[in-house]
């Protein structure tokens, strides 16, 4: 029972847990999986396919901060790529051939993998703090975003493109082959190679790697470039599904939801440990929330207040000595060494 | 006289004058002083939210919650004053202490829990944007006779030049703003708090009472930009100044201040909301410009200041992480 309380998943299951049982107790309806013109649907698979964008920002998210680091600018990463993706569509001739999308999602892929290269010449290159590099992007990017689209909502009308964010496959929404194919990817790279173990090291002393004949610089870089990727192809998700892209709007507060699934996960801001289940989670549990909220007739405009004291409240339990003042309540020996010990057992 | 520390806020000051003085020759009607005077207008909120933020910054800190405090001050005055009947002389400080709270509240937990300000102050961004909504989802218009008053008078300076009302309190919190950074034990204990906490501490400075005041401030300066922005919007909504953190943090830096702590001059982020003026304000004349290359403008200029504080603060070693 203790080694299940004392697991780093159970807080982030419980709490998904916990909203689903009250939407299960709200309406009866929330489980029903129904199939309809050769796929499924219901409120869960509407979690699951909504909530793709932002477990794959979330997924990049936990490299970064497992690094140490911090991306805000996926949100706007998010935008650029869906308006280059939408741009390409609407200028190329031969509207709905498979080639002018491919070209279309390249041209966006790489342009959000030349945007992570740059916020990791900044943090690895240039040394700047993560959150300042990042800045840089987050602010410029709205405008380079709205630069791409001419400050207009560009409109496609490609059903090739409208599958990557709508389609499915095998009765499921195609979304979630990607995130499923990019969390293995992710997986594999980081737990079945050294990589992972690099990024945590890393993450804890990126001086002491660099001694240790890790080369720091590179895989910081690395992991800003994964996160910028993993935006992209956000980007693409969403402007697909409402087959636009908007340079103002798309993917606004990513960022924050992004950091804020990580954290939820159970990663620390510290940086040196990271849970990409948990991070999956966490996006899902932000998601359920902002269903449930819609769901329960609660003005969906209270999702900010709730947020704030989810945030807060997770918050609260990461912190050590907000932990240290609750654990001397009931109990009154508690080493931080020895809960150390306890941890890695 | 040359002090490298200072060669920041040269380089800001400098570009503001390079700026102004290429807009001048490219348009007519750009060089003269109401321009400038301008500027003061359309940016007083936010000169007053860089100053807390400039404070914050400085000790190390970060305060994201600018904009959403902002807004929440315009919602809770344009409700109280128009829908409940309140007279302004109470909803205004009622406000500004409902801001200093705000602060102080996020300031405690930031202090006694030890959780980044940056999450912190996140979470204090939603809570605020969402009472926000929680009073109204909708714009709420204020006719008042004080409000309508404190927007619309003028002050006459001689040449025929006139300001507003928010324009003279902005430089009265400027003018505070230096005086608190630079005079008093206060703002060295700030700096001291930016430089090493650590080492604050060792010294026996107040820690916790300094870094929540620091936060009090802060929140205080942002309801009070917020009630600024109330006598330039005449309305309050859950929408306004949106992104006005963003803003603030790229004034504050592009006016010099190390985003690490522990270096920075109030009188820098004047400039850097100046110059970040004189950008729109050049892009409004330029006509066929669209207001996106602000952004792009502001990006860049944040990148060009950060890369030369990096330069600066650290020589040698600045280029091999």
């Amino acid at each position: 029972m203790n080694r299940i309380l004392k697991h780093h998943l159970f807080w982030p299951i419980a709490v998904l847990a916990a909203l689903l049982l009250f939407n299960f107790l709200y309406s009866s309806d929330f489980f029903r999986i129904g199939m309809r013109g050769g796929r499924l649907f219901g409120s869960l698979i509407d979690i699951l396919n909504f909530g793709a964008p932002l477990i794959l920002v979330a997924i990049g998210m936990t490299l970064v901060i497992a690094a140490k680091g911090i991306d805000l600018s996926v949100g706007s990463v998010v935008a650029i790529s869906g308006a280059m993706a939408c741009l390409t569509i609407s200028k190329g001739t031969g509207g709905d051939s498979l080639a002018l999308v491919l070209t279309a999602a390249g041209a966006a892929l790489g342009l959000s993998l030349l945007l992570g290269l740059w916020n990791g010449f900044l943090v690895a290159g240039a040394g700047i703090q993560p959150i300042i590099a990042t800045l840089i992007l987050m602010v410029a990017g709205r405008g380079i975003a709205q630069l791409i689209t001419d400050g207009q909502i560009i409109t496609v009308n490609s059903p090739k493109y409208q599958y990557i964010g709508s389609g499915a496959l095998a009765g499921l929404p195609f979304s979630i082959f990607i995130v499923l194919a990019l969390f293995l990817l992710a997986s594999l790279l980081t737990r079945k190679t050294a990589l992972g173990l690099f990024i945590e090291s890393v993450g804890v002393s990126p001086r002491a790697s660099r001694l240790a004949g890790i080369r720091s610089g590179w895989v910081i870089a690395a992991v800003y470039v994964f996160c910028g990727f993993c935006a992209g192809i956000a980007g693409l998700i969403l402007s697909s599904n409402v087959a636009s892209a908007d340079g103002n709007n798309a993917g606004q507060w990513y960022e924050l939801d992004a950091i804020l699934a990580v954290v939820i996960g159970g990663t620390s801001l510290n940086g040196g440990r990271f849970y990409l289940t948990g991070t999956v989670i966490g996006a899902l549990i932000i998601q359920t929330l902002t269903t449930t909220i819609y769901m329960t007739g609660v003005p969906p405009t209270i999702t900010l207040v709730v947020k704030a004291f989810v945030v807060l409240a997770v918050c609260l339990i990461q912190s050590e000595t907000f932990r240290q003042a609750l654990v001397q309540r009931w109990k009154t020996r508690r080493y931080p060494a020895e809960r150390e010990v306890a941890r890695h057992v | 006289m040359f002090n490298r520390k200072y060669v920041p806020i040269f380089v800001t000051v400098g570009l503001f004058a390079l700026m102004f003085a290429a807009g001048s020759f490219r348009y007519t009607g750009f060089f003269s002083l109401q321009v400038i005077l301008n500027l003061l207008i359309d940016n007083a909120y936010l000169l007053i939210a860089a100053v807390g933020m400039t404070l914050v910054i400085v000790s190390g800190g970060i305060d994201l919650s600018v904009g959403s405090v902002i807004a929440l001050t315009t919602m809770v005055s344009a409700s109280l004053v128009q829908q409940h009947g309140w007279p302004p002389a109470v909803v205004i400080p009622l406000v500004l202490a409902m801001g200093a709270v705000f602060g102080s509240g996020m300031g405690a937990i930031i202090h006694y829990f030890k959780i980044q300000p940056f999450i912190v102050t996140l979470a204090g961004m939603f809570l605020a944007r969402g009472l926000c909504y929680v009073i109204d989802i909708n714009t709420i218009t204020i006719d008042n006779a004080f409000y309508t008053k404190a927007a619309q008078t003028r002050i006459h300076l001689p040449g025929g030049n006139t300001v507003s009302v928010s324009v003279v309190i902005a430089l009265i919190v400027v003018a505070i703003g230096i005086y608190i950074a630079h005079y008093t034990r206060f703002g060295r204990n700030a700096y001291a708090l930016g430089g090493s906490e650590q080492s604050a501490l060792l010294m026996g400075l107040p820690v916790g009472k300094t870094k929540i005041s620091v936060y009090l401030l802060s929140g205080l300066c942002s309801s009070l930009a917020g009630v600024v922005f109330t006598f330039y919007m005449l309305s309050g909504y859950g929408m306004h100044a949106i992104g006005t953190e963003l803003d603030t943090i790229a004034a504050v830096v592009i006016g010099g201040t190390l985003l690490t702590g522990g270096v920075g001059y109030v009188v820098g982020t004047f400039f850097g909301v100046m110059i970040q003026g004189v950008i729109q304000t050049i892009i409004s004349f330029e006509g066929t410009l669209s207001s996106w290359w602000t952004k792009i403008a502001i990006g860049l200029l944040l990148f060009l200041f950060i890369v030369l504080q990096r330069l600066l603060s650290s020589g040698k070693a600045a280029w091999k992480g």
